[in-house]
């Protein structure tokens, strides 16, 4: 099966600074792929540049559409990505619209649709029974979601009032309304208490297996890792030092070396 | 070439000025990433004080000239620092944090305060200072036509390089500077450290708003002429000159403020004195849409 | 709380160290400025003393201190511990209650003052401002970009006005639609380019450009007049009729067949600005709970968020920018309309900073909040020159105040576009 997503001989530098470093890897189609590194290691970086937020220095980025096509990312606008790619993501100092509510946040993500209905607010005007339509399918797809991720009974709560497990939720369901193929993750666990970590895991598997979603995520709580991911990719120093199933990563030596440090390791990679 | 020489020795003239003005906006917008709208005011406020000083010393018979210069310096920098202090800890400390809009819109305020108190107390009508000494250096004389440098002229960039030269010095070579710099770099480290921000904060509003005093004195000495509203324009005109040299560097405001005015004075010369303003709010955008880290700034990456 | 503790152990003392403190500074910042004076005497300037004044501003502040302390102790103790607002239905039914009550008495007012030229001028420029503060509200309070040079779109909905009425016999009917396109333009041709800025360097372009139109003006004398302006700009009519003793045409009292008065140009006139600012009103109200609307607070809120779920903020930003610069056309075509006459004068720069302290004042976002604010700001200076004088003063100082307080403005407390569950408004 062809993967979803290639990464190849990615490169970002700012300044005199190398964050990624001739990066390669592949993101498989309906799995769950975690990225995990130390800090520094660029990971974050990297979903930057997958998500359009920066434009690699060298490299491609190249989406597999179904019918076998290739679309290089790196060529898209920052807002196309996640309008035509459909890759969406969250972020690690959760971002939400925190004064408007979680209901509300959900259809932001459904603007774009919405707003094609609304003909440049003019069929929105008038009322028209097509933009009527339009806005109860939009209400309905966030009604699903926010009933498959708990959140129905905060949904008229402004999000900025919100616990931080639940933020994270909503920041989650807010990007599922943007209706991606790819979703990515930026550290989903920070912050969580070991219930909502164990919720967290049951949602993830359950969007991979259930709607059939590629996932992307960036970890450091390794139970989340372990316990989810059918693929674990290695970084350090903007480059991949390993990759496989998470339970070979666990014994590979390259990969203890970087999170346990050795004398050599500057050196090394110096 | 003699009147290209004379506008050549006004527009520096009055980029010392600008640039005196950009190094508060540039040292603030560095230090807590705010355009600090109310600068403008604070270097009319200065203005006003050398006036005020002016008068005072010619009310009390204080004589010699340079005398009288050293009490305008003296009170304008002492007093304004205070004003550049006050509106710190009032308009913007209590906003550390707040929504981004915030302080702007609360320096917007602090602005039209300053410049209805000033108006309210001093008076709406322009304030006049007799020349404090005529003549100068003549450079070049044509049949008809003399390049002068003025004497007031010549002071102002004098002065505006001494002043510029003693501030390079405390930024690059004192404590406070090192601080200064390191609270521009991350403000949360610096903290970590040990070093007081709040106060380095103040002291950064303090310096700028004594720079501005200088270049406030200049223009009196140099025109003669201020009322309550010459802050607006200056202010813009400054803002643009730290822009233009890189918002954020302190050499970058120095060349920004001369190159602004060189260009304002060879616009009004060549081209046409009304729509000199206009020429500098081009520049600012010009530069905001092709080059905004300024000509030496450094590049600022959007942090996500 | 350690606060709470202290102030409990010797508050008195501890004030009074406050309030010298602040005495002593304020004296000094105030001894220049209020303790002397520079006045001219025979051609040249001399200095005067102001020690009365400067005593009141000691004790002023000295007392001010005392009692803005105590009251500030006094309100932390008493506060129980500050939940985050959630929306209840209680509060928008009172302002509905509100908004009801505003709306009835602008439309009565003329039936109780038809005689009383001085109220309906005031209440009709009341009309502008509250016109004007809801179009700078979509652009500020909506959507989070600061403009400062709204005014220039005022001034290009003015001039268009006067320009087509005067050099090409248009109306004012036909004047109106193509000077909100004309400010509309105006604003994306400038948007367009500075929308990438950062908010404050929007700020400061969109103050250039408001000067940058006001010197042109100035300067082009053949094209708006220059300083002189334009005059002679026709009035309004009523569908055709107009407002004179004698015209041409029929005239608005033989058609009705009342007795002529001058004043019912003035009543119309005010119920013209009451009616274009309603249709403004349902205009923002609406596109507010459409995508527009919502995008634009949600760029407000969080640009980077924005563009992750595939928003074109460049897009949203001008959306906002061209719709609020349209609604000070026509603020722009009605004003000329008014006066009858324009110059530069009465678009500089301190226009736009009353707009923009009637929407922060106001509260951001809150259309109520921006029709009290137009109200105080309006009908302060009428009671009095001290209060017109003071006016700018205490608005600059109110602008300081409101940001450190409450940053999202007065009576901003948002009502959400959408509910799920509308039955039960209260979300637990």
């Amino acid at each position: 099966m062809t993967p979803l997503l290639t990464v190849d001989r990615l490169v970002m530098r700012f300044g005199g600074i190398t964050a990624i470093d001739g990066l390669s890897l592949q993101v498989p189609r309906g799995a769950i792929t975690a990225v995990i590194g130390p800090n520094g290691a660029g990971k974050t970086t990297l979903f930057n540049c997958l998500t359009g937020f920066y434009r690699p220095s060298a490299g491609r980025i190249l989406l597999h559409e179904d019918d076998g096509s290739e679309r290089d990312l790196t060529r898209l606008k920052g807002h196309r990505i996640a309008r035509e790619a459909r890759i969406v993501r969250t972020f690690q100092n959760i971002r939400l619209f925190g004064g408007m509510t979680v209901l509300e946040n959900l259809l932001v993500a459904q603007h774009h649709a919405l707003a094609q209905a609304s003909r440049f607010a003019l069929a929105g005007l008038l009322h028209t029974p097509g933009y009527r339509r339009a806005e109860r399918e939009a209400l309905e797809f966030a009604r699903r979601w926010l009933a498959e991720l708990g959140l129905t009974a905060v949904a008229d709560t402004p999000a900025g009032a919100l616990p931080y497990g639940t933020q994270r939720r909503v920041e989650i369901a807010r990007a599922l309304c943007a209706r991606p193929r790819l979703l990515c993750l930026d550290e989903p666990a920070a912050g969580l208490n070991p219930r909502e970590s164990a919720e967290l895991n049951v949602l993830l598997t359950a969007l991979r297996d259930e709607h059939g979603l590629t996932l992307l995520f960036i970890e450091h709580d390794m139970s989340v890792v372990m316990n989810v991911s059918d693929h674990v990719v290695v970084m350090n120093f903007g480059r991949k030092i390993a990759e496989g199933p998470p339970e070979a990563m666990r014994r590979d030596p390259e990969v203890i070396r970087a999170y346990l440090g050795e004398e050599d390791e500057e050196a090394a990679d110096a | 070439m003699g009147y290209a020489l004379q506008q050549l020795i006004n527009g520096l003239t009055l980029g010392a000025m600008y640039g005196l003005i950009a190094i508060g906006y540039t040292m603030v917008y560095g230090i807590i990433g705010m355009i600090n709208f109310a600068h403008g005011e604070i270097y009319m406020i200065g203005a006003f004080l050398s006036v005020l000083t002016y008068v005072l010393c010619t009310a009390l018979g204080i004589g010699p000239t340079p005398l009288v210069l050293l009490a305008m310096l003296f009170v304008s920098v002492a007093f304004t620092a205070l004003y550049g202090w006050a509106v710190e800890r009032i308009a913007y400390r209590p906003l550390r944090g707040a929504p981004r809009l915030a302080p702007l819109i609360s320096a917007i305020g602090m602005s039209i305060f300053l410049q209805n108190y000033v108006q309210l107390t001093q008076g709406a009508r322009i304030k006049s200072v007799p020349p404090l000494w005529q003549g100068g250096v003549t450079l070049w004389s044509a049949d008809d036509f003399r390049v002068t440098f003025g004497w007031a002229q010549l002071t102002v960039v004098v002065v505006t390089l001494i002043v510029m030269a003693g501030f390079a010095w405390m930024i690059t070579r004192t404590s406070f500077g090192r601080q200064q710099r390191a609270c521009e770099q991350d403000p949360k480290m610096a903290a970590l450290l040990g070093i007081d921000v709040d106060r380095t904060i103040s002291l950064t509003f303090i310096l700028g708003a004594a720079l501005a005093a200088v270049a406030g004195m200049m223009a009196v000495l140099q025109y003669g002429v201020i009322d309550f509203s010459i802050g607006f324009i200056a202010g813009i005109k400054a803002f643009t000159a730290a822009v233009l040299g890189g918002i954020g560097s302190i050499p970058g405001a120095m060349l920004g403020g001369l190159l602004i005015g060189l260009v304002e004075a060879f616009w009004s010369a060549y081209l046409s004195p009304e729509y000199k303003d206009v020429a500098t709010f081009s520049i600012l955008v010009l530069v905001l849409l092709f080059r905004p880290t300024g000509l030496l700034g450094k590049p600022d990456v959007e942090k996500v | 709380m350690t606060a709470a503790v202290i102030s409990a152990s010797s508050p008195l003392a501890l004030r009074l160290r406050d309030a010298l403190a602040v005495t002593v500074l304020g004296g000094l910042l105030a001894l220049p400025f209020i303790g002397l004076v520079t006045v001219e005497e025979g051609g040249a300037l001399t200095v005067r003393t102001r020690w009365g004044a400067w005593g009141a501003t000691l004790a002023a502040l000295f007392f001010g201190r005392l009692l803005l302390r105590a009251a500030l102790d006094a309100w932390r103790s008493r506060r129980p511990a500050r939940k985050r607002a959630v929306f209840s239905s209680g509060d928008a039914v009172l302002r509905r209650a509100a908004g009801t009550s505003l709306l009835a008495a602008a439309l009565l007012l003329p039936v109780f003052f038809a005689d009383n030229r001085y109220v309906i001028d005031t209440a009709t420029t009341l009309g502008i401002y509250v016109m004007l503060g809801w179009g700078l509200n979509v652009v500020v309070g909506l959507a989070g970009l600061l403009d400062l040079g709204y005014v220039a779109f005022y001034a290009v909905g003015a001039y268009t006005y006067a320009l087509l009425s005067t050099q090409f016999g248009w109306s004012f009917w036909e004047a109106l639609p193509a000077a909100g396109a004309l400010a509309a333009l105006f604003g994306i041709l400038l948007g367009y380019p500075v929308l990438r800025l950062r908010g404050d360097y929007l700020a400061i372009v969109t103050l250039g450009f408001g000067e940058i139109i006001r010197i042109v003006l100035l300067n082009w004398t053949s094209f708006s007049g220059g300083p002189n302006g334009i005059g002679g700009i026709p009035r309004p009519s009523f569908f055709g009729l107009a407002f004179a003793r004698s015209a041409e045409g029929r005239t608005f009292h033989e058609f009705f067949g009342l007795e002529f008065s001058p004043m019912h140009r003035f009543i119309f006139l005010y119920y013209l600005i009451v009616v274009l600012a309603l249709l403004t009103h349902a205009l923002i109200s609406r596109l507010r709970v459409l995508p527009t609307g919502r995008a634009w607070e949600a760029l407000r809120e969080d640009e980077i968020a924005c563009k992750a779920l595939g928003l074109n903020t460049t897009t949203v930003k001008l959306s906002a920018f061209a719709t609020g610069a349209m609604l000070a056309g026509f603020a722009g075509v009605f004003f000329a309309a008014r006066q009858g006459f324009i110059s530069p004068e009465s678009f500089t720069f301190s226009e736009s900073a009353t707009i923009l302290a009637i929407v922060v004042l106001g509260g951001m976002g809150s259309q109520l909040g921006v029709v009290l604010a137009a109200a105080v700001l309006v009908v302060l200076p009428e009671l009095g020159r001290q209060f017109a004088d003071y006016r700018m003063l205490v608005f600059g100082a109110a602008m300081v105040t409101i940001m450190a307080v409450k940053p999202t403005g007065l009576l901003a407390r948002r009502e959400p576009t959408v509910r799920l569950n509308p039955e039960r408004s209260a979300a637990p």
